[in-house]
């Protein structure tokens, strides 16, 4: 039988506020436990919220970045339920008046193709503490440094098919809040975390499959095993004539395992009702419009401006303009290594492939964009070649020295561009050679010549101790031998 | 010096008579030796208080004194006092020590009053005799084994047995009102969103609402001076102008249009009590008042929508309470659950459980629009009623409650008896309207007071009316035996 699969997502965007949603306590990540948690946060009996601005800003700039409605009246809510790391015995959140209403984002598929993800809402909430189950001799700790920070908590429509659709709206997404600059966007800390709900239903079937909701996915990938899992999952079930369960699952990325956590049964009643300690927020028109003025390039108008201003491929200009970061480090290596294209080759390539490696940030490498374009600027203007360019880059990366120029000069990197030297140079190497130069002037077949041509190079670049320009060489030669 | 009033003792302390240390201890001595008759204290903070004394005489040195200055008074077990433990009247919080100052006892720190300790009270502000306190039922002055009211019962008793001049109160359903008319005090419910809930432990958000307690008028609005005021920590408080609440006490009252609202004037009313109040509204027409029935049509309703909304409310802000971070713990939690059932079973008593279970079954899935939903309804409905009659009249008058203090034990088998004590107060607070308790009477022995209910933020008039009140009348003057 075939299927259609069936995914909406909610997604939990940790909001980049200096300080919580409803407390002065500070939002930074890493602090030791329980020393970002004041009376506030910790429910001591007769402390009150009081609502942190910058959130609200935070929430509608996301709703204006992603077509949305802005809720005029925004009411919290109390979402009660008893966990250690909850300590009001309720979350405050809202439900029926969220401030984002219904927008949509459209997604790039890699058919070429676009497609419109319907948002259903975001809402503002404050995020729980951490339960630390390990280290404490069959007890739990807790942390309340967490607790309190603000959250924007998105939920979709069921509009995306595929695992491929659901990590393209996820990326999206993700350079959507990095590059309004409302989450740092740091997946390993928890700044975003994805709820996934996945339904099955017979192809071209109008009525939706019950559906599971595979919670807390902090990755990309996880995220893409968890959906192709539940999917496998589902699908056994189904084709054996089983009935799927609604129910919450937890994926284990590490064993591609998932496990029930909790039935629709089992579900909590959360008797939510309107939080008496905070009046319903009013958003008027010129706190949107206010918004409106602070945001910034997004990654869509970000990439066709790539396209248009540095003549980029579609491609190059996807991959450089959706990480607000990466985007900025791109245009600062242009600024200063005037080539386009090879900066996004380098940006791209060398440059990217050492974040990885490394795992670093953007924000956490070793070299600026200056750096790197200078370093584009050398390799256009002939005075690097390829190989010398990596040499530099890594003298660069590793703090070694920090100006091209002086990298290039201490470990005489710089290419032989006179045509009168190299010509010498062809001459003596093809006079010391003469079988070859026969074998190469009898040979018809033009992948063999070029082959038998890189043959020479070794001894020229010998002779030029590294320093001829290849492209030099191969055209002086080409002229010399009749090619 | 115990007979004295706020005024009187700011009086002898400023002119030099007296100081606060001598004061202060006058009044610990006192309270040691008398409060074993009331059980009004739960914690008398003598060393804190001295302290106090001593820097309130540096603070008069240096110039800076207030009217409160090196005047002793207490607080309600409601507001939270840095470093003095904070109950609630609760085993919950029996060894709770807050490491801050509620916005109240903050106020009254600045102004340089002494704090003698902190007063009995229902738990968690829940009852109307003072007898569901976890460190025992409070005696009114007035009357061996009568209730004091309650939630403020301890306050009450304590402002009328003389132990202090004054103490602070709060007030969700009548928790001030009742037991100042059932003790012979004066009593002030401000409107809500006035005095800061910062540090006063919830009971019901959209209904708490902190005030004075005092003797007279005069001292009800001292306090006033200090409690009222916005503050950013509570964003449902506020922002508006505070007056000087005791600067328009002299005003006359011709013309003052005063308003009876039927529905309180009702059978559930006893004939005694009754002409008590009529007797106090007469006294007004002596000093210039004119007087007309108005009526409150959807009033019947409110102990039933005060009843949905004060437990639903309730429900939530005592979750908190789970044994997790503060507060009592159950012995040997063998797990997380045993820990949350236990510590709530043990910690919580018999009527505070009654209103979380209440509360959350009016929350639950399948009831929220029967009964939450109906009962907000209700409010708005009730909040309309007082709006309409504010059109027509200045004050409205009323019975406080409809009987006299009753005897301890008479109505804590039935929790319904007990709740229609509030039948005159608790629409206040839905309103969320100002409202005072003026001595008005007796009935065998026993106070009686007179309800003056005010428009948003009228409370310098409702002082004004009772302080008008208390210059032709010595009810509030009257001292139990």
């Amino acid at each position: 039988m075939q299927w259609d699969i069936v995914i909406g997502l909610e997604i939990h965007v940790q909001l980049a506020t200096k300080t919580k949603i409803f407390s002065g306590s500070s939002t930074a990540f890493g602090a030791e436990p329980n020393t970002q948690a004041n009376a506030v946060d910790l429910a001591m009996p007769g402390t009150l919220p009081v609502p942190n601005e910058q959130a609200f800003r935070y929430a509608v700039m996301f709703g204006l970045a992603t077509n949305s409605e802005i809720g005029r009246r925004s009411v919290f809510e109390r979402k009660n339920y008893f966990y250690p790391d909850l300590p009001k015995g309720y979350q405050t959140t809202q439900l029926e008046q969220p401030i984002v209403g219904p927008g949509h984002v459209d997604i790039d598929l890699s058919d070429g193709s676009t497609k419109r993800v319907r948002i259903h809402h975001a809402h503002l909430e404050e995020d729980a503490g951490k339960s630390l189950h390990e280290d404490y001799h069959g007890m739990s700790g807790i942390d309340l440094n967490r607790a309190g920070t603000p959250l924007i908590e998105v939920v979709t429509e069921p509009d995306m098919n595929s695992a491929e659709e659901a990590v393209a709206f996820a990326k999206k997404l993700h350079s959507l809040v990095t590059s309004l600059g409302i989450c740092d966007g740091d997946m390993s800390q928890g700044s975003m975390r994805f709820d996934v709900n996945i339904s099955l239903k017979p192809k071209g079937s109008d009525t939706l499959g019950t559906r599971t909701e595979t919670k807390n996915l902090n990755s990309f990938r996880f995220m893409e095993q968890a959906i192709a899992h539940e999917v496998e999952r589902q699908m056994d079930i189904l084709e054996d004539g089983g009935e799927i369960i609604q129910e919450t699952r937890l994926y284990n990325g590490d064993r591609d395992e998932s496990r029930s956590m909790r039935s629709k049964e089992e579900a909590n009643d959360y008797r939510y009702f309107p939080c008496p300690d905070l009046l319903p927020v009013e958003i008027d028109d010129s706190f949107i419009e206010e918004a409106r003025a602070r945001l910034p390039e997004l990654p869509d108008a970000r990439r066709a401006r790539f396209k248009e201003q540095y003549g980029l491929n579609d491609y190059d200009a996807g991959i450089l303009s959706a990480d607000a970061k990466l985007a900025g480090f791109f245009e600062e290596t242009v600024e200063h290594g005037k080539d386009a294209k090879l900066a996004s080759n380098w940006v791209q390539g060398e440059f990217s492939a050492r974040l990885n490696a490394e795992e670093k940030s953007v924000a956490d490498a070793p070299i600026t964009g200056a750096q790197l374009g200078a370093l584009v600027t050398r390799i256009a203007d002939n005075t690097l070649s390829s190989s010398g360019a990596k040499k530099v880059f890594e003298a660069l990366w590793t703090g070694e020295n920090d100006d091209v120029d002086a990298i290039i000069d201490a470990k005489g990197l710089k290419q032989v561009s006179d045509t009168g030297a190299l010509e010498a140079m062809v001459d003596e190497v093809l006079a010391g050679m003469p079988d070859q130069v026969a074998q190469f002037q009898g040979e018809e077949d033009p992948k063999k010549r070029k082959k038998m041509l890189g043959g020479f190079m070794g001894p020229l670049m010998k002779a030029s101790k590294g320093q001829g320009n290849p492209k030099l060489f191969n055209e002086i030669l080409l002229r010399k031998l009749g090619g | 010096m115990h007979n004295k009033s706020v005024a009187e003792l700011s009086k002898e302390l400023e002119s030099g008579k007296i100081s606060s240390v001598e004061l202060t201890q006058q009044f610990l001595d006192r309270l040691k030796s008398e409060d074993g008759k009331y059980n009004s204290f739960i914690t008398i903070s003598a060393d804190q208080a001295l302290a106090e004394a001593k820097a309130a005489d540096e603070m008069r040195a240096a110039g800076k004194a207030t009217a409160w200055t090196g005047v002793p008074f207490a607080h309600k077990d409601i507001f939270c006092t840095n470093g003095v433990r904070t109950t609630c009247g609760s085993k919950m919080l029996e060894n709770f020590v807050p490491p801050y100052d509620a916005t109240v006892t903050a106020n009254f720190k600045a102004a340089g009053a002494v704090c003698l300790g902190k007063t009995n009270m229902d738990e968690f502000a829940m009852g109307s005799s003072n007898e569901s306190s976890f460190f025992g039922a409070v005696t009114n002055p007035w009357g061996d084994k009568r209730v004091p009211g309650g939630s403020s019962g301890g306050s009450a008793a304590a402002v009328a047995a003389r132990l202090v001049p004054a103490a602070t109160g709060t007030d969700t359903g009548g928790s001030i009102r009742q037991p100042a008319a059932l003790c012979g005090i004066t009593g002030l419910k401000p409107t809500y969103g006035r005095v800061s809930r910062y540090g006063m432990i919830a009971f019901a958000s959209s209904l708490d609402q902190g005030g004075p307690m005092a003797r007279t008028a005069e001292d009800a609005a001292l306090m006033m001076n200090v409690m009222a005021g916005f503050d950013p920590k509570d964003s449902t408080c506020i922002d508006r102008e505070v007056p000087d609440y005791t600067a328009t006490l002299n005003e006359p009252l011709k013309g003052l249009k005063i308003g009876l609202p039927k529905e309180y004037f009702s059978e559930q009313l006893s004939p005694a009590m009754e002409e008590q109040v009529r007797n106090a509204v007469r006294e007004y027409e002596k000093l210039g008042a004119t007087v007309k029935e108005v009526s409150l049509p959807n009033a019947k309703l409110a102990i039933a929508a005060y009843y949905v909304i004060a437990p639903a409310e309730a429900s939530a802000n005592l979750s908190r309470f789970d044994g997790a971070r503060y507060g009592y713990r159950c012995e040997n939690p063998k797990d997380l659950m045993d820990m949350y059932t236990r510590t709530r079973a043990e910690g919580f008593g018999n009527e505070v459980k009654r209103r979380i279970l209440v509360g959350s079954y009016a929350l639950s899935a399948g009831y929220f629009d029967a009964y939450y939903l109906k009962a907000q309804k209700v409010r708005r409905l009730i909040q309309q009623d007082f709006i309409n009659a504010f059109k027509e009249v200045d004050v409205m008058m009323s019975p406080v409650s409809p009987s006299p203090a009753f005897v301890q034990g008479e109505k804590t088998t039935d929790p319904v008896t007990m709740y229609l004590e509030d039948v005159f107060t608790i629409a206040i607070n839905l309103a969320g309207i100002p409202a005072m308790s003026v001595p008005a009477g007796f009935v065998n022995g026993l106070p009686v007071g007179l309800q003056i209910i005010g428009d948003y933020f009228s409370e310098a008039r409702l002082l004004n009316a009772a302080h008008q009140f208390q210059q032709v009348t010595d009810w509030h003057q009257r001292e139990p035996q």
